[in-house]
This record gives structure tokens, C-alpha cells and sequence, in this order.
């Protein structure tokens, strides 16, 4: 800890480390300072300007969150001159803004909105600002809306994109009255390095980065009768959802979910934590196919370390920053791809209905979920796998369109033959759970025995470090897999492109010793996914990695290989992992791309 | 300050004086407290118009321990109405190198960088022959250091001295939070010395001749000549070296055309003195003097009775819409606000007590913008629409 200093907000004296800065101070102290540009997952702006406050002997306003705390600093933040400069920064940001806010999709979930409520900014006469201007909204993306007209340039998504992703898909450009945040040349954000992970839409104040929704296209298809709409839920919008619809962030809501999505009027409900077990079974015998061409057969062709290939921003990330390490990645689709593909081909066949009726909708917490689904490739049912995706945020506002009242929802249970999952196909959710949900099949797989690590918990790779490492030496294999006997098995995890990026990087200089890398576009894993509910910060990932974990202990089965609709798959259908139906329908290929 | 004060000339910064390896050869052997408190008692104040105590400046970044780091002359010369370092760097720039490598020996600094203003490329051929040669001596007499030139891309802001270190690291020219500051944090996050063109050659001067010689020049917290860029309705336009603390009533008798009905101190983000207020206006750092202080880089434009004020404001203002960088709500936002604001007073779209509220738009740009820029926007603003109300109006 560092030395403790004495300042005074408002006449009261608070004792705060040295460094701090006055924004923070305050927050401790119980004083709301107002923020636009600040953001907990970023580096200072201090742009905005919002959060001024007076230093007493200071003619000029500090800005709060920019501002670290002297000894005996003597700061207010509600005195006239504060008041009077933050109502007329919200003034003006409102001037340059299209405050079209009833025709907005953000409504009532933005920053500024909410800033100008407060402030009841009432016969605003600066000259509106947005009519000289030449707007044209982004719409090409699958994923991404970005209406210029709405951006405040807090350059939140641009550190969002360069701190947390390394992508910079998104930059500053031009300066004065034509600042604006743009791409590449300004192309579409689909025609730029974008990966559509979200995070930008995650961290924006205002509706000028928004998701692609696909609400009326799903009530469509649910009030068309001729169509049977089957959703799968992916692991994380169990422990994000609630945070919508009036629960506290951590709190658990799977049986509410699937009551809620059954009473909108789905007609089979089901999970993708099941393809994320299948996922394991594919992917783990990929990875030991893998490991015996590459340790017993010498075979150069197979390379290692395998990448895990659930995160659709992860791969277009691959896809455009190292075309040429494709050959890492599990050629396993995602679990979600993988559900689509089962859906219209297993499921149809299973329950008699004809595939062409059906339709197939997600639910993800994300927004690269909707590229993935349109991707060209994925339609190896015969049909588009997957039809529409939603994320979290768009359940939650079907749910409040169909008047439910979430929080006095009874449990529900998934629909059979692909609702059933394991404690390892939650765990997905979290940075980290892939890795853990492979090792607990593939080690007992190989050994016959579980995991050496109490009460199957794998604890060196969970946690929001951005890099973690693991390794597991095996010892005493089954005979099948006697060459592995006393290798030690290094895993990497990585979250955050950021992150990826450094491990991606000590891959390409030949610094790597891992066998299998799990890589998740966003931090935390999908738990903090773009299309999470917003706010997403360190302390609500923190509590739905808790939530996560807690739902994997609650499971009555906890290793992917046990899930009983997967052994029915595989005895009913599928053969055997990597067989032939598993390689039409649950692998895929990846497609070089270009920075520019 | 006395009201029969008369205009004085000074020369240092021109005067041709082919002696700088000598300047430099003695002073690199004086240790650098010595050079430092040679420095604070000539009350040498940054040239570049924030006047921040050049000796002092020095001081901290001397005690800054770090194994790395930088002098910086800031030749981003780009305040409208400025011209004067443009001439230092392309007549005597060997004074410029020789105070930019006695900071090095001061600072303990290795390397020094001009950052040239991207519209000054046609110094750099000249500029760049001296360097040659000063650091050829430099070898020869075995003093360490070296400079390199840094060509700026055209932005106002760059001159800034934050946002100068952000474009000098290949990133958007935009300025940083303060604290921290350059001289613990600078170019690359390494202690950092940057100064004014200008504040370098008189540095020369004072550690050629000593403190007091500068000192004795001036008045009380104003001390010392400075260059002034003389332009507009005037009948000698150019380059005057001139002792600190004049009147500006002296100043438009010398260099007016007897028609002055306003002066313009300090460039765009300086301030319209009219001229009613001559009389009572001094050309210096504001201290506990009679009457007004203005401290200025040195543009001094005046206007005759044919000029609109309208116009020159306008003017300003497109100036600063275009040059904010664009990071924060004030300037950015505010810069369009003002712009947009005096022309719809002017077209009658806004009614007069529009340019009431703009005034405190005006004085909330001046608490709450995030550098120099955006923060001085308000004095032009300001004198302007104050002194000449009536020509926004009608």
C-alpha cells in the first residue's frame, strides 16, 4: 500500500492512498461525481470534461478522474462554477449529438440521456450541430451498427479496441469540428480488421455503437405457425441476464431463462452448454490426434499447439492478424455453430419435423455470434445453421416487450435430447473453461482416472489474469495412449485479443512450449462478452465468473464425457467423435484474411 | 509600472556573434547548479507566452533521477501573428544549439530534438548543415550530445507541448492529463526539458554575458527583451527586439499608423485590447504592476478602422474550430458553439443576449478545456465581443 494521504471533498476529510486520483477518492468518500469518457476497463481520457471539480486556490476546474490527490487537497464538487461548467459540457455534447432518443434503440440506457435527465438540461438553445453535418449510419456489418451521429468522441470504443483487443479497428481521425472516430479509409466496419467481438458496443456511452438486432425477426418467426423455433442459450447469459431484468450482478437465472423463453413462446428450448460438451469430445480427440501425429508420428503437417476455436472474435482475429497459423486452430466449429448444424439435421430427423421449418435462434452473449452465423460455410445442415442470434441485452428486451415478470418467473427445465449439460459445458463461460472442461475428459480419458486437482477444480487457469498457464504431466496412461506417458501436457489460456496477441506473437518467434491454447476474444472470457449486459467491468466479470463456477458445483455431473444425451448422440447418430458425420457437421475451415 | 515608460530596443537575439563554441566550451564545464541559479536570477520566463520561470523549469528536471532524457526547442511556431523563431532558427541558429546542448550538459541530457513546424521545411536544409557542424565540435572538444530535427505535420495543437511528445512518439497529436508533467514525464514518459525557440537564444545570452545583464533589462517580474512580431495595419511590419514592460500606447506610437483602433496581443488565443485601453495596458507577465499585464509570445497585430472586428473574430474562431484536436467536449464542442453562435447573431437568427451566454460558454471553455488551447479561446472571445458588441450585432 502506498502512503496515506488527507484530502477533504466537500468539507469532509477523507484518507485515501497517495496517487489516487479525485474521482475515486470521492467515490470512496459516498460523492457521485458524473463520468462520460471514464471507464473502469480503461486507461484515463480525461476528455469529456463531465467530471470537473474545484480545487480550492485553483482558478481553472480539474477534471476528477484525470486529477490524483495531493495532501491536503480541498475539493468540491458541487459548487455553482461545477455545476454551471458540467451543465454546459452536457449542453454541449448534446448539441452535437442526434438527441432523437425515442427513436433510438439505446433509449434509456444511455449515459448521456441519463446525464441530461439529471441535469434537467430543459431549453437548450446552443445551435444544434448534427444537420451541418453528413452522417451516414454503418449497417453493413452483421454484428455492428455505428451511427456517427450519435458519438460523443469519448474514444471509449477506440481504447476499448486498441487496450483490451489490439485490434484498432477504430481510431481517432481528423481533428477540430470534423474529429470523428472512423475505420480504415473509412470503410464499412465489415470490410476493416473488425473481429465484431462487441466490446466497442460493451463500452459505448450512447447508441452510436449498437448491435444488429434481429428482435422482429424472431418475434416473426415465432408468431409464424408454420415454423418451429428451437433457441439454444449459451453458458454466460445465464449469469449475465438477470442483471437486465432487475437482479444484482452474479445472480444466477438459468431455470427464469428458460421459463421466460418458453413463455415467449419458443417451441423447444434447449442448451448450448450440450454442444459445448460435444465440443469437448471433439475437440479433445482432436487434441490427442493430434499429439500422437505430432510426438509419435513425427508428422509435420500437424502443428502444435492447438488453438481452441469457440470464439468467433478470436478466429476472424487469427483469421486477419496470422493467416498463416490457421493450421493451429481445432478445426471443431463453435459450440453454437455446432448446435445449428445438429438442430436441422439430428434434432429434425429425432423429432420428425421437416428442417426446412425450422427455425434455428441463439441466444449469446455476444456479438461476433451474429458473423459467425452468417459466415458462408455454416450451413452444412443444408440449411442456414444458425438463422438469427441474440444477445443477452435483446432477450432481455423481448422479455420486457412480452410483459414477463422476470423476477417471479418459476424455474423451467431445458427441452430433451439437446438441453442436457454438465458442469463442464457452463464453465465455457468463463476464461479458462474450455481449457478445464477439455482437461477433465481428456485426462481421464487417457489415465482412466480424474483430474488430479480437488473436487475437479482446475484453479490454475481460472482467474482474470490475461495470460495463464497450466501444466499436467501424465502419468500412468491407459495403454491406448502409452506414448504419452510422463508428458507433460503445457496449456495456455489466453483473454482479451490483446492478450492472444502476445501469445500469438511468442508463437510466431518460436518461444512457445504449449500444446493447447485456449484463446476468448473478450475479457473474462464470454462471461464478458460484447453482447453482455452493460455496464460489463472488473467487479461485475468478477461476480459472474463467480456465479459460473457456482452454477459448475451445483451440476449433478461435471465432466463433458458423462452427459448422457452425448453418449445418445454418438450411439444414435454421430458414430464417434472425428468420425464422418462429426467432420460434415461440427467441423469447419478457416478463411485467410487481410489487414486492409 | 511608470506611465512615461518609453519604448525600449534591445540586441541579443540578432547580434551577429560567431563565438558560440567558445559560449559552449565554458559553460559545459560549469557545473550545472551554477548554470541553473544563473538561470533563476535573470528571471528568465518562457518566451512561447505561458512565461513558466525558465530556471526553474531546469531545476526540476535536473532533479529528476533518470538515466535517459530529453531536451526539446519547440519550434512548432504556428500562433497566428508569429513569425520571430522562424528568423532565430534561420539567422543564429548556433545560439539555439549551443542553449539546447548547455540544457543537455544541465539536465544530464544526452539528446536533444527542434520540432520543427511542419510549414518550416524549408529551414531544415540549413538547419541541418548546422547541426553537422555543431555536433562535429561537439566530438572534438568529447561533449556527448546529439540533435536531431523533427519534422511537425501541420497542426496547430503540436505545439502544445503534451501533444508534441505524442506526435514526436508517432501517435495522435493530442495533449495529455497534467500532472504529469514534462519535466518528470515527457517524450517517451523520460524527464524532458522543452522550450520556446526564443527562451533558448536568451539563455544564450545570459550564459554568455550573465544574469544581470538580462535582468537589468525590463521591469519587476518582467525582465528582459523579447522578440515581438510586429503585423497588420502597420507601416513597419518585421521583427523588433524590445525591452519587457512597455505600453502598448508606446508601442501603436511607434508602430501604429495613427488610425489603431485595436491591437491584438498574443496571437489568436491573446487578447484585443482596444483603444481606449492602450494607455492602460503593459506588455508583460502578469505580477502586482499597475494597470493591465499581458504576457504574449510576441504577435502584436494591429487594426486600423477599416478592419471589422467581426471579421477578425470569425476568423479566429474558424481558426481554432479547425485547429482543436478534437479530444475534448469544451474546445471541440465549443470552438463550433462560438463560431456558429457570433454568425447567427450577425444574420439576427440569434437575438443579442445570445452573445451573453456565449461569453459564459466562453469562461466555462476557459475552467473546464484540457490544454492551453481550448482554455484560451475565451480571451479573444472575450475582448472582442466585450470591447466591440455592437460591430457583432448590426
Amino acid at each position: 500500500m502506498g502512503k496515506k494521504i488527507k484530502i477533504t471533498i466537500n468539507g469532509e476529510t477523507v484518507e485515501i492512498v497517495k496517487g489516487t486520483s479525485i474521482l475515486e477518492a470521492a467515490n470512496q468518500a459516498g460523492v457521485i461525481i458524473p463520468t462520460l469518457c471514464y471507464h473502469k476497463d480503461l486507461c484515463v481520457a480525461g476528455n469529456c470534461r463531465v467530471c470537473v471539480v474545484e480545487i480550492a486556490g485553483q482558478k481553472r476546474l480539474a477534471p476528477a478522474c484525470a486529477t490524483p490527490c495531493d495532501e491536503g487537497m480541498d475539493v468540491l464538487t458541487n459548487t455553482l462554477k461545477v455545476r454551471n461548467s458540467r451543465k454546459h459540457i452536457i449542453e454541449l455534447l448534446l448539441s452535437e449529438h442526434n438527441a432523437d432518443c425515442t427513436n433510438c434503440y439505446k433509449n434509456g440506457g444511455c449515459e448521456l440521456q441519463k446525464l441530461a435527465s439529471e441535469y434537467k438540461i430543459m431549453n437548450q438553445d446552443f445551435i444544434h450541430l448534427v444537420p451541418f453535418r453528413n452522417y451516414t449510419i454503418d449497417m453493413f456489418s452483421p454484428s455492428i451498427i455505428k451511427d456517427d451521429s450519435k458519438c460523443i468522441r469519448c474514444q471509449r470504443c477506440v481504447r476499448t479496441c486498441a487496450e483490451l483487443q489490439g485490434v484498432n479497428a477504430l481510431t481517432m481521425s481528423y481533428k477540430g469540428e470534423h474529429a470523428k472516430i472512423t475505420t480504415f479509409f473509412e470503410k464499412a466496419m465489415n470490410d476493416v480488421v473488425c473481429t465484431n467481438c462487441g466490446q466497442c458496443i460493451n463500452h459505448c456511452p450512447t447508441g452510436a455503437l449498437v448491435e444488429k438486432n434481429y428482435i422482429e425477426e424472431v418475434w416473426n418467426a415465432i408468431s409464424d405457425k408454420t415454423k418451429y423455433v428451437v433457441v439454444q442459450t449459451a453458458p454466460a447469459v445465464r449469469v449475465g441476464l438477470g442483471e437486465e431484468l432487475g437482479f444484482e450482478p452474479g445472480e444466477r437465472v438459468t431455470g427464469k431463462m428458460v421459463a421466460a423463453l418458453k413463455r415467449l413462446g419458443f417451441d423447444a428450448v434447449m442448451d448450448t452448454d450440450f454442444t459445448a460438451d460435444l465440443t469437448i469430445m471433439e475437440e479433445g480427440t482432436e487434441l490427442l490426434t493430434r499429439l500422437k501425429g505430432a510426438l509419435v508420428d513425427k508428422n509435420p503437417d500437424i502443428k502444435l499447439p492447438m488453438a481452441t476455436s469457440c470464439s468467433p472474435g478470436w478466429i476472424k482475429f487469427i483469421e486477419h492478424m496470422y493467416p498463416s497459423l490457421l493450421d493451429h486452430l481445432s478445426s471443431c466449429k463453435s459450440p453454437q455453430q455446432m448446435f445449428g448444424a445438429l438442430v436441422k439435421t439430428y434434432y429434425a430427423k429425432a423429432r420428425n419435423i421437416d428442417p426446412e421449418k425450422i427455425v434455428s435462434v441463439s441466444i449469446m452473449p455476444c456479438t461476433a455470434k451474429k458473423f459467425e452465423a452468417a459466415r458462408p460455410e455454416m450451413h452444412d445442415s443444408g440449411y442456414r445453421d444458425v438463422d438469427y442470434v441474440l444477445t443477452t441485452r435483446e432477450l432481455a428486451i423481448m422479455i420486457k416487450q412480452a410483459g414477463i415478470d422476470f423476477m417471479k418467473l418459476k424455474d423451467a427445465h431445458y427441452d430433451r435430447l439437446m438441453g442436457e449439460s454438465t458442469g463442464a459445458g457452463v464453465i465455457f463461460g468463463a476464461t479458462g473453461g474450455v481449457m478445464e472442461a477439455a482437461l477433465r475428459t481428456a485426462y481421464e480419458l487417457v489415465t482412466g482416472r480424474e483430474v488430479p486437482f480437488e473436487d475437479l477444480k482446475i484453479l490454475p487457469v481460472r482467474g482474470m489474469e490475461g495470460i495463464k498457464e497450466a501444466s499436467i504431466k501424465i502419468e500412468n496412461p491407459l495403454e491406448k495412449w502409452s506414448f504419452l506417458d510422463g508428458v507433460e501436457l503445457n496449456c495456455a489460456i489466453a483473454h482479451g485479443l490483446v492478450n492472444a496477441k502476445k501469445v500469438m506473437d511468442s508463437i510466431v518467434a518460436g518461444t512457445s512450449h504449449y500444446h493447447f491454447i485456449e484463446f476468448m476474444a473478450c475479457p473474462g472470457g464470454c462471461l464478458g462478452g460484447g453482447g453482455q449486459p452493460i455496464p460489463t467491468n472488473p467487479e461485475i466479470r468478477a461476480k459472474r465468473t463467480a456465479a459460473i463456477y457456482a452454477e459448475d458445483e451445483g451440476m449433478p455431473m461435471r465432466k463433458s464425457h458423462l452427459n448422457p444425451e452425448i453418449t445418445k448422440i454418438y450411439k444414435d447418430f454421430l458414430i464417434a467423435p472425428l468420425g464422418e458425420k462429426s467432420h460434415k457437421l461440427l467441423h469447419t475451415k478457416y478463411t485467410p484474411r487481410k489487414r486492409y | 509600472m511608470s506611465t512615461n515608460y518609453q519604448l525600449k530596443r534591445a540586441d541579443f537575439i540578432f547580434k551577429d556573434e560567431n563565438d558560440w563554441e567558445e559560449v559552449l566550451k565554458n559553460n559545459i564545464n560549469r557545473p550545472p547548479n551554477e548554470l541553473i541559479n544563473e538561470l533563476i536570477s535573470s528571471e528568465l520566463k518562457g518566451r512561447g507566452g505561458a512565461g513558466f520561470p525558465t530556471g526553474l523549469k531546469w531545476k526540476i528536471s535536473a532533479e529528476e533521477v533518470n538515466d535517459v532524457k530529453y531536451v526539446i526547442c519547440n519550434a512548432d511556431e504556428g500562433e497566428p501573428g508569429t513569425f520571430k523563431d522562424r528568423e532565430i532558427l534561420s539567422k543564429v541558429p548556433f545560439k539555439v544549439l549551443t542553449a539546447i546542448a548547455i540544457c543537455g550538459h544541465v539536465i544530464g541530457a544526452k539528446i536533444g530534438f527542434i520540432y520543427l513546424r511542419g510549414e518550416y521545411f524549408f529551414l531544415q536544409t540549413e538547419l541541418n548543415k548546422a547541426i553537422n557542424e555543431f555536433e562535429y565540435y561537439c566530438r572534438e572538444i568529447k561533449f556527448d550530445f546529439s540533435i536531431k530535427i523533427f519534422m511537425g505535420s501541420g497542426a496547430y495543437i503540436c505545439g502544445e507541448e503534451t501533444a508534441l511528445f505524442e506526435s514526436m512518439e508517432g501517435k495522435r497529436g493530442e495533449p495529455r492529463n497534467k500532472p504529469p508533467f514534462p519535466s518528470a514525464f515527457g517524450y517517451m514518459g523520460k524527464p524532458t526539458v522543452i522550450n520556446n525557440v526564443e527562451t533558448l537564444a536568451h539563455t544564450y545570452t545570459i550564459f554568455k554575458y550573465g544574469s544581470k545583464r538580462f535582468y537589468d533589462l525590463g521591469v519587476q517580474y518582467s525582465r528582459g527583451s523579447k522578440l515581438f512580431s510586429v503585423s497588420g495595419d502597420t507601416p513597419k511590419p518585421g521583427i523588433y527586439e524590445l525591452e519587457l514592460g512597455m505600453s502598448l500606447a508606446d508601442f501603436v506610437d511607434e508602430f501604429g499608423d495613427d488610425d489603431t483602433k485595436a491591437v491584438q496581443v498574443g496571437g489568436a488565443s491573446g487578447f484585443l485590447v482596444p483603444r481606449k485601453r492602450f494607455n492602460e495596458t503593459n506588455i508583460g507577465f502578469q505580477g502586482k504592476l499597475v494597470g493591465i499585464s499581458l504576457p504574449t509570445g510576441g504577435s502584436m497585430m494591429l487594426f486600423n478602422s477599416s478592419r471589422s472586428m467581426f471579421n477578425v473574430l470569425d476568423n479566429y474562431l474558424n481558426f481554432f474550430a479547425e485547429e482543436s484536436c478534437g479530444q475534448c467536449t469544451p474546445c471541440r464542442v465549443g470552438c463550433q458553439q462560438l463560431l456558429r453562435g457570433i454568425k447567427a447573431v450577425k444574420r439576427g437568427e440569434k437575438n443579442a443576449q445570445y452573445l451573453d451566454k456565449m461569453l459564459k460558454l466562453a469562461e466555462t471553455m476557459q475552467f473546464t478545456a484540457k490544454c492551453g488551447l481550448g482554455q484560451s479561446v475565451a480571451n479573444s472571445f472575450s475582448s472582442i465581443v466585450e470591447n466591440f458588441r455592437e460591430e457583432m450585432i448590426y
